[in-house]
């Protein structure tokens, strides 16, 4: 059996980058050292350029466990785009805190090669290691500040969670076994499909522990526990890479063993994934309204964010094609239109912590004055997370309310009910850091505010990106409504 | 044919935000040049929607003029749907109207803490908000530009605002979004069934309406339930009011003259753009709640009035009793209930945004809108500004021959009679909601005459008797000229309704006759 280069393309490119970091690392000493960063994203648009050509396609190797079609380059497109602007906002933190630079940029790209292969997987082990692939680097880049004891905390929290989490997966996909006699997930859902409307509790209980192992991934409540400690403690970046892409990975898997695997069972998943859909949000806006450290007021609105992606998983229906379609449609939407945004908020909070340390929601007084682009750039930031216009984020609550009255079923307008208490309540701590950064006056003696370029660029990227999406969301929302973003699912 | 030249009106449309791009770029030190800068962009807008009301049609205002139709999102479907027809017009160019003499206003009297830059480009952006409400056709074009209004106005009350303006900013925003999530589940809804009844356009305002109706009349009702609570949000429909007598008291006097002038209209605009014609059962349904409604916040606007101190405060619950004249019109479905709402729009539009402008001038001489604190004799000290503020407020509370009478007696006289579907059932209730309409007119003269009484006539007290209290100054005139001219001539030269009146008719028809 041939191996499709092409296929695998990305993540081989991901691979030789990462390696050469590591060495080039070794070879470079003091201020040199940072050039791994610039090396790093060379090595992401190299892996963007192979990415782009597989659009259309529809390629399956190593017997079907890994299949590139239009959902799973949409999704390593949004992955590497993350990775570019996470890139971005590390250079000037890493290069100025002087600490495992190349270890660095080598865990952050490792990591990715696990998201890069999440989309594409169509096999519980795969899909189990790539997202091992995903977390181990994690557990280590949230402890790179290792003087600090926050840092340790969030490493090891996050890092006893993680290995929970996967241990209860890992018992779920053994049971699984044992019910189906396989790991494909075609497989299983053909199998699944045997037991018709009566399936032993085991069979269920299996189903919901590999749900419930990526629950944690994302951090659903109540598996949200070890997200705000880890954020707060993690270097920013990697905040910013957890809250963003890692997520991301997780829910692309949540995605293939869900609508695939377990699509015949939609029944059992979807009102539970729906219930916690509305906890999560609920949960994790009513605690951010509570925050003063932006990192955790960033943390839990992610937490926030994803009950808001989970809302389509409620709306899941056995034997619907159409509804599960844009479903999935509204969740991969959400996530591209969360991305930029997202990453960007943390650039903002680097640009502001770098020199002074700041990182409570009282030192962004006066921003407005003191660096009005900074300022500017954070309430688009905010303004699209909370989904009011001229940002993309209107468009991902959009396509969130689209699949909901696609559905159309009572469960969804309670899943919608809430997804608009909930807009509510989070544009409230959003506009306080608004009201915060343009209507206080700076504090006397506040340090200034001194992104430096590179970081600037980046932030004026992501601001453009965030701006022109709403403008234009068809960029997007064109490539995530590709038909056949579900039937190439299996 | 001039009015066949679409990209004259997204020109219009889209100018201030050029315009805000312009006033961003100039160096902060050249305050005045900026704010002339800004006279001069506002009053393009308006000269460019001045060439739109002229090469406009009026004779076949029924038809969408000046469009553009350019696909915009392929993956839902939406248009970039750009018209302008008799409905709209009247609105559209008072939009233009308002934002320049805003503007001009600016030039003299601008709130602390300055910052005219940043004020003129929020306000500019602003009005390509508003404006695109009442041009767009294509549902999703009109939710964008309904949500783009937020973000400006939350900034001008937050920054210019007074002291409980954090307070008011953030009410007004979530108040207004969370009405705004509700209709866009409802415009999803109306799309998802136009899609199954196979619309070719399911966005589009103008097929949605010749659809003659979506949907069983349960999911009409459903589907206006949503739609309603945003529109009823922004106009505001008792009880939804409490975040307007905050944004207008605490709003900059620029933004309380937008606000009341504009931004309330894009609700009732909504009603009967899109809520009415294409829910129609579902409007038939909502009717009698909606007079109902609208006639407790005739009564509850006045008696809120009665008992305000503050003038400001007294003027924005009369924005309230107003709206509820205009809600009444609705209610009724018929031709001269549309006729009537739409006429109380502009008047409203008017008379209320000049008393906004006299409530701010007010505040810039005594540094108090407190009716006490005043105390009488306005007449004596300024008797151009108090003969200004006798007149308005003349027009405001209905006085025949002036602008606010057609509004209010139009509306009560088509509820008498409303459309026969609804007659069928509810004409008892009609009747009462007439009466109690009525008395609400005597409570509304109550509140502006005891206004009055209270601050114009009389002498001054000991307080202001010594102080140097300049009369209406030369920019206050330039700014307000247009609007004193328009009170009057809307009274005995109601030629809006011409404007309207084959739109309206067009309209009604899609309501199942009227």
């Amino acid at each position: 059996m041939a191996i499709d280069f092409a296929a695998i393309a990305p993540e081989l490119v991901l691979t030789a980058t990462a390696i050469v970091v590591l060495l080039v690392d070794l070879v470079l000493t003091g201020g040199a050292k940072q050039l791994v960063n610039p090396l790093a994203g060379i090595g992401a648009l190299v892996a963007i350029g192979f990415t782009l050509p597989l659009w259309g396609d529809d390629r399956s190797t190593f017997g079907g466990t890994f299949v590139v079609n239009d959902y799973a380059v949409v999704l390593k497109l949004i992955f590497l785009v993350s990775l570019l602007a996470i890139l971005g906002i590390s250079w000037r933190y890493f290069a100025e805190s002087r600490f495992f630079q190349g270890e660095y940029y080598f865990l952050l790209l490792v990591s990715f090669i696990g998201m890069l292969i999440m989309p594409s997987a169509r096999d519980l082990l795969l899909l189990f290691v790539a997202l091992e692939t995903v977390s181990i680097p994690g557990f280590v880049m949230a402890g790179l500040r290792k003087r600090d004891l926050y840092s340790s905390e969030a490493a090891i929290k996050f890092f006893l969670i993680g290995v929970l989490s996967v241990a209860l997966m890992l018992f779920g996909i053994s049971m699984m076994y044992g019910f189906t006699g396989t790991t494909s997930l075609s497989g299983i859902a053909q199998e699944l499909g045997q037991w018709g409307s009566s399936p032993p509790p085991l069979l269920l209980a299996s189903l919901l522990l590999i749900i419930v192992g990526f629950g944690f991934k994302i951090s659903a409540v109540p598996f949200h526990f070890w997200a705000p400690d880890t954020y707060a403690g993690s270097p920013i970046p990697v905040a910013a890479m957890l809250a963003v892409a890692s997520k991301t990975a997780g829910f692309a898997g949540l995605i293939a063993v869900t609508f695939i695997a377990f699509e015949p069972f939609a029944e059992v998943w979807a009102p539970a994934l729906g219930v916690l859909a509305i906890f999560t949000m609920s949960l994790g806006n009513l605690v951010a309204l509570q925050q003063r450290d932006m990192v955790r007021l960033l943390a839990w609105s992610s937490v926030a964010q994803a009950g808001y992606m989970l809302i389509p998983f409620g709306l899941a229906a056995s034997g619907a094609a159409d509804v599960n379609e844009a479903a999935v449609q509204a969740t991969v939407f959400y996530i591209a239109a969360y991305t930029l945004p997202n990453i960007g908020a943390f650039g903002v909070l680097v640009a502001v912590n770098r020199r002074s340390g700041y990182r409570s929601i009282e030192d962004f007084a006066g921003l407005g004055a003191r660096h009005p682009f900074m300022a500017m750039a954070m309430t688009t930031f905010l303004l699209s997370l909370g989904g009011a216009p001229p940002t993309v984020g209107l468009w991902a609550k959009f396509a969130i309310v689209q699949a909901g009255a696609r559905a159309g079923d009572t469960f969804a307008y309670v899943l919608l009910f809430f997804l608009i208490i909930n807009s509510v309540i989070a544009f409230f701590y959003y506009l306080k850091v608004v009201w915060v950064m343009w209507m206080t006056e700076p504090r006397d003696g506040m340090e200034p505010v001194t992104p430096g370029v590179n970081l600037s660029l980046v932030t004026a990227a992501l601001v453009f990106g965030t701006v022109l999406l709403f403008l234009l969301p068809g960029l997007i929302s064109d490539a995530t409504a590709a038909t056949d973003l579900v039937a190439g699912l299996s | 044919m001039l009015n066949e030249q679409g990209w004259l009106l997204s020109l219009a449309l889209f100018f201030p935000v050029i315009g805000a791009a312009i006033i961003v770029a100039m160096p902060s030190e050249a305050e005045r040049t900026v704010k002339r800068v800004g006279v001069v962009l506002t009053g393009i807008t308006l000269a460019l929607s001045t060439v739109i009301a002229f090469g406009f049609d009026y004779s076949s205002g029924d038809r969408l003029q000046f469009e553009t139709v350019v696909p915009w999102i392929d993956a839902i479907g939406a248009r970039y749907h750009l018209g302008i027809d008799g409905i709209s017009m009247p609105l559209f160019y008072l939009t233009g109207l308002l934002t320049f003499l805003c503007a001009i206003y600016t030039t003299k009297i601008i709130p602390e803490p300055g910052k005219p830059k940043a004020f003129l480009a929020l306000m500019m952006l602003l009005q390509t908000g508003m404006a695109g409400t009442f041009l767009a056709f294509d549902l999703v074009l009109f939710f964008i530009f309904w949500e783009v209004v937020l973000v400006p106005m939350y900034f001008m009350i937050g920054m210019w605002g007074g002291p409980r303006r954090e307070y008011a900013s953030v009410k007004f925003f979530l108040y207004t979004l969370f009405g705004s999530v509700f209709m866009l589940v409802g415009f999803l809804s109306v799309y998802f069934a136009a899609s199954d009844a196979g619309l070719a356009n399911p966005w589009d305002i103008i097929e949605l309406s010749q659809a003659a109706g979506i949907g069983t009349s349960t999911f009409q009702t459903f589907a206006f339930l949503g739609i309603f609570l945003g529109f009823a949000i922004k106009v505001p429909v008792w009880p939804f009011h409490t975040w307007l007598p905050d944004a207008h008291t605490e709003a900059p006097t620029v933004g309380s003259v937008l606000l009341a002038g504009v931004l309330l209209k894009m609700g009732t605009y909504g009603f009967i753009r899109i809520a009415l014609p294409i829910l129609p059962e579902g409007a038939v349904r909502f009717a009698p709640l909606i007079g109902v409604l609208g006639v407790i916040g005739i009564i509850y606007g006045s008696l809120a009035c009665l008992a305000q101190s503050d003038v400001k405060r007294l003027i924005a619950f009369s924005s309230v009793g107003h709206m509820g004249f205009v809600m009444l019109g609705i209610s009724a479905m018929n031709e001269q209930g549309i006729q009537a709402a739409l006429y109380g729009n502009i008047a409203h539009a008017v008379v209320t945004g000049m008393l906004f402008f006299l409530a701010g001038s007010l505040h810039e001489r005594y540094h108090t809108r407190d009716i006490a604190t005043i105390g009488g004799g306005m007449l004596v000290k300024m008797p151009r500004y108090g003969a200004l503020l006798v007149f308005v407020s003349m027009a405001s509370l209905g006085l025949p021959g002036l602008a606010g009478f057609w509004g209010e007696f139009g509306a009560l006289w088509a509820a008498r009679s409303p459309a026969p579907a609804i007659a069928a059932n509810w004409s008892g209730l009609y009747l009462g909601l007439v009466i109690a309409g009525a008395a609400g007119t005597v409570l509304t003269a109550a509140y502006f005459l005891w206004l009055i009484q209270r601050v114009g006539l009389g002498t001054p007290t000991e307080r202001w008797a010594a102080e140097p209290l300049a009369d209406v100054m030369p920019i206050e005139w330039v700014s307000w000229t247009p609007l004193l001219i328009l009170v009057f001539v809307l009274g005995p030269f109601p030629f809006v309704f011409n404007i309207q009146d084959p739109a309206v008719t067009n309209l009604v028809s899609f309501l199942g006759g009227g």
